[in-house]
């Protein structure tokens, strides 16, 4: 099940993200989970936010670089050895990947990962057929409560 | 810079004036005094002013235009350098030539820039920029002086289409952006992704190129 997230551009100066920040805010939008991928000149900042649709037309109408792409949530046992067999699971089907970062809250027992794969399609199959759950954004919604 | 050089390697250095249509290097040369000798048994130095082009006078700051006296093969009468300083005159205190001294070249009168000793033109950054269709035509340079070579950055300005969520995408256009600039000014700037519509639009050199190496 794929969740909608969106990657806003970051330049390298004070106050760009508390900007983007104030703008969701502005919008009553609130950011669920965050992820900051930084090089020395530029960053992104990739978020899972209450509605991505108005939180992009938000940001957009401020002047920010905004891009939605789907990702996985998926439910990860925590435990030691949890993260290892999904890991082995995703290694043996060949998926690679792009970036991944994690959930404050944890849905039942186990811990919630987002993942972005080089083949999302392919990597959900493989979760779904091993038993992984992945999470919808009603239950995403349902869990951050 | 200069004062490293001298420090660190022993030796003395000479600030040495020229200009390729005038000769290369050895128009005038300083001796120490804090401005440069003109040769003017070789090449006749006036100062005019860039608007009117009317001469001025010893020690006013203008444009410094060049008559070549023992050239015959492409002679130049009154070749405007752009180049703006002024002419003193009078015996060298510290060497005792006799030979008029211009100050260092402060400014120029068109828009050149002169970046690491090379000489660029705004136009040439947008030529490159052109050719990156992930980047708005839009940019600015930024001169910012430090102990040794001048911190050169151009900031270019990054279309929505082009935002991909990938960080190593970016940085190949980045990397791409780089090398269309070098390959036309033989520099190797600091490229700064912007958002879009941040730079000012095109109002002249004022505000495409900010220049805080002297004020």
């Amino acid at each position: 099940m794929n969740i909608n997230q969106i990657s806003i551009f970051l330049e390298n100066r004070p106050k760009h993200l508390s900007e983007i920040c104030r703008t969701l805010s502005q919008a009553n939008v609130s950011i669920v989970t965050l992820s900051l991928a930084d090089t020395a000149d530029f960053g992104i900042v990739r978020m899972i936010v209450s509605d991505h649709e108005k939180a992009r037309q938000a940001l957009t109408a401020a002047g920010h670089v905004v891009n939605v792409r789907e990702v996985l949530a998926v439910t990860v046992p925590d435990r030691p050895g949890g993260m290892a067999e999904i890991m082995e699971l995703l290694d043996s089907a060949g998926v690679n990947i792009e970036y991944s970062y994690a959930f404050a809250f944890h849905h039942g027992e186990k811990a919630v990962l987002v993942f972005r794969f080089d083949d999302n399609a392919k990597a959900a199959k493989v979760l779904e057929a091993a038993g992984v759950l992945t999470l919808n954004e009603r239950q995403i919604e349902e869990s951050a409560k | 810079m200069r004062a490293k050089i001298e420090s660190e390697s022993g030796v003395v250095a000479h600030d040495i004036y020229g200009l390729t249509e005038i000769s290369g290097p050895g128009v005038a040369g300083d001796c120490g005094c804090g401005g440069l000798h003109v040769w003017e048994d070789h090449y006749y130095p006036e100062i005019v002013d860039p608007e009117t082009l009317q001469p001025l006078p010893d020690g006013e700051q203008g444009e410094l235009v060049f008559t070549t006296l023992d050239r015959f093969g492409t002679p130049m009468v009154r070749y405007r350098t752009r180049d703006l300083t002024r002419l003193r005159p009078g015996v060298c205190p510290h060497c005792g030539r006799t030979m008029r001294v211009m100050d260092r070249v402060s400014a120029r009168s068109d828009d050149m820039l002169i970046i690491h000793g090379v000489n660029v033109f705004p136009s040439q950054i947008e030529t490159a920029l052109l050719r990156i269709p992930e980047i708005a035509p839009h940019y600015q340079i930024v001169l910012t002086p430090t102990e040794t070579l001048d911190l050169f950055e151009i900031k270019v300005e990054l279309t929505p289409e082009a935002f991909s969520d990938n960080i190593r995408a970016l940085e190949t256009l980045r990397k791409r952006v780089l090398a269309a600039i070098k390959q036309i000014i033989g520099l190797t700037p600091k490229i700064i992704l912007v958002e879009p519509n941040t730079l000012p639009r095109s109002e002249g050199k004022i505000k495409r190129v900010i220049d805080n190496r002297r004020k």
